[in-house]
């Protein structure tokens, strides 16, 4: 990374200049304060009374489980959500924002847990959206935008053709995009929700590059993370929310990982990766020189009953693509694909829940959730093509009564089955994907990044569900790009590098430093 | 690190892309008439410069109101109310524009006035309609199939209220002047060159595409998400207004039931060249070549001395296959 200038180029700044500019009297020690904050949505109280306050030139880490109301307060300062009580302060001043452009203008910027990028639009046009340079006759200067993303990468050391379509890119890639966009408002204040939820560690150990830059530059930075070890990482201090109210704020030195925790949660969590060993039985399911042409080549792999597969791999290495192509989400791949050594047909998703598979994809919002359904319809979904179906109809009575129990299980954070998923946290709507393929009760479960935004407290009990469900005989293959949670889990370790299998580690052998030089080689 | 971390090479799209195909289909067309002229007729289809220029003619007037739908359909929307404001514009800016001295006129005492007049009337008629479309659109948030619909219904009610049904004619010459011999292709190029202009390199553009795409991104990214909805709905009722008023010039009439279909006839064009439905794609220039192959397929259909009811099936089967290419080419394009 460049060393930072010390003229920090403004170019984009479209009506005067931040609010710390403005006030440059200003010696205060908080950049932002929010004071007392209530925010309530129909059901829920989300905030209640929580306080923030973030020194500049520091990283916050603002902690707490799904739900905790975490997103709703970030929202609040960027502009989204109004709140129904209390105060943000910037720079000493009280802050009026009643959109996002508002905050934006003032100086305070957001990375939202969710990807909000124009898939149709260049990387360029993406990031400098109503910010564009504009020629003398008022035009958008379309080579001027290229260039200045040019150098906004090559800053940021991230590789991506300014051109390029969005729609077009990984999710790590366009997470990227978010960064590099977040970044080019050159805020006093960046929030960053959960930022490293879909990129890989290579990528995270690249972003924390461009947080230390920016750091030393005076920016306050909130970072949300439900990973505990980015905690100690890169914070400076820690602030924790539980259900919506403030819990305590401390510098992350001072602390323990079970001392967050037990702030987070209320309660101990002892173990992490409930991993049991189980007895592992016949072979479910085989793939044989899997090919999709110019994506992934002569995957061969096996699984079977009670094995944890785990895939490890970094962007770009396919893994996705696999699990996708043996679900029939892509047509026809090349190769053999056998379950219980037989030779199956899969062109279709519901071929492959036919034979008892069941996959929770990576992207929640693409490929996961009906977002204006409510919960339970989300749930039915998947069963509707499988068991629970009476005379044609479903059999609503059982489904929701098992929804109801699995709900609970899995500590979903809702008023009711009944709410619409788009109002639920991210978290929370992770979970719920994660029952409805439980609950069509797979014989080969395909998961990828199954525990991704989700807090240490429910990620525990998924680890323990997936562990008691390989002890039932199911076949599990866990695509994971935190390496822990692969460690700790698999009892085999497929890596893929670009396409390509490039090794099998068993349980007993594997370490994070095999797995990298697999996944880099 | 970060060779790792971008490992994906990125492959450049090039936007042109799906121009060409468009472009391909129409020379496609344009050779089978051709060819099927020869064969069935013993001359030249193209060859005949008075034929392609009436063709031209024939598809300006819808081709202006399919420039302002384009952007409607590029923000995520649809407009249904172009064809009915064409009517009422129609009716309003001719009932202002009568010759001197008419004694039959509806406004006896307002004959011979200017030509602004019932232009500006006309055209700040269709922004009306199209700003109330664009505000119920953006601030109630109901559907946009719904918001124009109703518009639909309503301004060609008001067309036919307006004079109970009578026709209303002799505009005076400078008003007739409007609609005369090239006027109206002329009138379309120099609106479809302004909104090339605007969709491609202004502001106003890059937000019309950034809320078809993903309108929470938009709004996050600061940009008043409603604000350029309306604009965009106005916009788009001002251009029905302008076909209204060429219309009218051109027919030297005006009569409640003009431009009956016309929004269903610029929905085709703009789909026929590669404005995707779901928003977020398209451009004019797409618009541009969609209107020509249904100029070609008209004028095609009449050369051939083929009966007008094959021209209205063919029409619907064109636009159906547009709709399924599409939907193919984000298909191909999601799996690479
Ligand atoms: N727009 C909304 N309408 C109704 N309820 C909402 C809305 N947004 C959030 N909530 C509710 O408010 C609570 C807090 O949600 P929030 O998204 O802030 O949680 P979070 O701490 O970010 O969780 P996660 O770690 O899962 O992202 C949740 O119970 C959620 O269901
Ligand atoms: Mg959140």
């Amino acid at each position: 990374m460049p060393a930072a200038g010390s003229s920090r180029p403004r170019p984009i700044k479209t009506k005067g200049e931040t609010m710390l500019d403005r006030t440059s009297a200003w010696h205060g020690e908080y950049i932002l304060e929010v004071d007392n904050i209530t925010k309530e949505f129909p059901g829920v109280k989300a905030l209640d009374g929580v306080q923030l306050k973030i020194r500049p030139g520091t990283v916050h880490a603002l902690m707490g489980e799904n739900g905790a109301g975490k997103s709703t307060l970030m929202k609040i300062i960027a502009g989204v959500y109004t709140p129904d009580g209390g105060e943000v302060r910037f720079a000493g001043q009280p802050l009026d924002v009643r959109t996002p452009l508002d905050a934006l203008n003032s100086g305070i910027a957001m990375i939202h847990q969710e990807l909000n990028l124009m898939n149709w639009m260049t990387v360029a046009e993406n990031i400098w959206i109503r910010r564009e340079p504009l020629n003398r006759l008022g035009l958008v200067d379309h080579g001027r935008m290229r260039q200045m993303t040019a150098e906004l990468l090559g800053r940021l050391n991230i590789r991506l053709d300014p051109d390029q379509q969005v729609g077009e890119l990984t999710v790590a890639q366009k997470q990227m995009v978010e960064i590099a966009k977040a970044v080019s408002y050159n805020s006093d204040v960046l929030i960053m929700d959960e930022p490293t939820s879909a990129i890989t560690e290579a990528e995270v150990e690249h972003l924390f590059a461009i947080i230390r830059d920016l750091k030393s530059r005076g920016i306050g930075i909130v970072y949300i993370t439900h990973k505990m070890n980015e905690l100690f990482e890169i914070a400076d201090e820690f602030t924790v929310f539980r259900d919506g109210k403030y819990v305590g704020t401390h510098p992350s030195a001072d602390v323990t990982r079970d001392d967050i925790i037990r702030m987070m949660v209320g309660r101990e969590i002892t173990e992490m990766f409930p991993k049991i060993d189980c007895e592992i039985g016949e072979t479910v399911l085989e793939v044989r020189n899997l090919t999709l042409p110019g994506v992934f080549h002569d995957v061969s792999f096996q699984v079977r009953a009670g094995e944890i597969l785990g895939i490890a791999g970094l962007v770009g290495s396919k893994r996705s693509n696999v699990a996708e192509a043996i679900f029939g989400v892509h047509p026809a791949p090349i190769g053999d694909i056998l379950i219980d050594g037989r030779h199956v047909q899969i062109t279709c998703p519901s071929d492959a829940m036919g034979h008892g598979m069941a996959f929770l994809t990576e992207d929640r919002k693409e490929s996961g959730c009906f977002l204006i359904l409510d919960c339970l319809e989300n749930i039915q979904s998947a069963l509707i093509t499988r068991s629970h179906v009476k005379n044609g109809f479903i059999d609503l009575r059982t489904v929701a009564a098992k929804a109801e129990e699995m709900a609970a299980t899995l500590r979903i954070k809702t008023p009711s089955l009944r709410e619409t998923v788009e109002n639920l946290s991210g978290g929370n709507q992770q979970k719920l994907l994660i029952a409805r393929w439980l609950l069509t009760e797979p014989r080969i479960l395909i998961l990828d990044e199954p525990t991704r935004g989700i807090d240490v407290g429910a990620k525990a009990e998924i680890h323990r569900l997936i562990t008691k469900l390989a002890a039932q005989g199911v076949a599990v293959i866990m695509i994971s790009s935190e390496m822990p949670e692969v460690l700790g889990m698999s009892d085999r370790i497929m890596v893929m590098h670009e396409g390509h299998v490039s090794g099998f580690l068993d349980r007993a052998e594997a370490d994070q430093v095999k797995i990298m030089s697999l996944a880099a080689k | 690190m970060s060779d790792a971390s971008m490992a994906a090479a990125p492959r450049r799209h090039r936007p042109m892309m799906a121009e060409l195909n468009i472009l391909l289909v129409l020379v496609g067309i344009s050779l089978t008439f051709e060819i099927l002229g020869w064969i069935m007729q013993g001359q030249s289809f193209l060859g005949n410069w008075q034929r392609l220029s009436i063709m031209i003619l024939q598809v300006s007037v819808v081709g202006i109101i399919a420039i302002g739908v384009t952007q409607v359909i590029i923000s995520g929307g649809i407009d249904l109310s172009s064809g009915s404001i064409v009517g009422a514009t129609a009716m309003i800016s001719m009932s202002l524009a009568q010759a001197a001295g008419y004694e039959r006129a509806i406004y006896p005492d307002l004959t011979g006035l200017p030509v602004v007049v019932p232009l500006l009337a006309g055209l700040l008629f269709g922004l009306l309609c199209g700003t109330i479309n664009g505000v119920l659109i953006a601030y109630t948030r109901i559907p946009p199939f719904i918001a124009t619909l109703g518009m639909m219904v309503t301004a060609r009610g008001f067309a036919k209220w307006y004079t109970k049904g009578q026709p209303i004619s002799f505009p005076s010459d400078s008003f007739a002047a409007i609609g005369k011999g090239m006027m109206p292709v002329f009138i379309f190029l120099v609106v479809a060159l302004i909104f090339h202009v605007a969709l491609k390199y202004t502001r106003y553009g890059k937000f019309t595409y950034a809320i078809g795409a993903n309108p929470q991104a938009a709004r996050v990214s600061g940009i008043n998400v409603e604000r350029q909805l309306v604009r965009i709905y106005a916009i788009a009722g001002l251009l029905s207004a302008l076909a209204g008023i060429v219309v009218a010039a051109r027919g030297l009439t005006a009569q409640a039931g003009m431009g009956t279909m016309y929004e269903l006839d610029a929905i085709a064009m703009a789909v026929i060249g590669g404005v995707s439905l779901t928003g977020g794609r398209g451009s004019i220039l797409g618009t541009m070549i969609g209107m020509v192959i249904f100029g070609v397929i008209i004028s095609g259909f009449t050369f051939l001395r083929l009966d007008a009811y094959y021209q209205e099936m063919i029409k619907g089967v064109i636009i159906v296959a547009a709709v399924v290419a599409d939907v193919y080419r984000q298909k191909k394009r999601k799996k690479a």
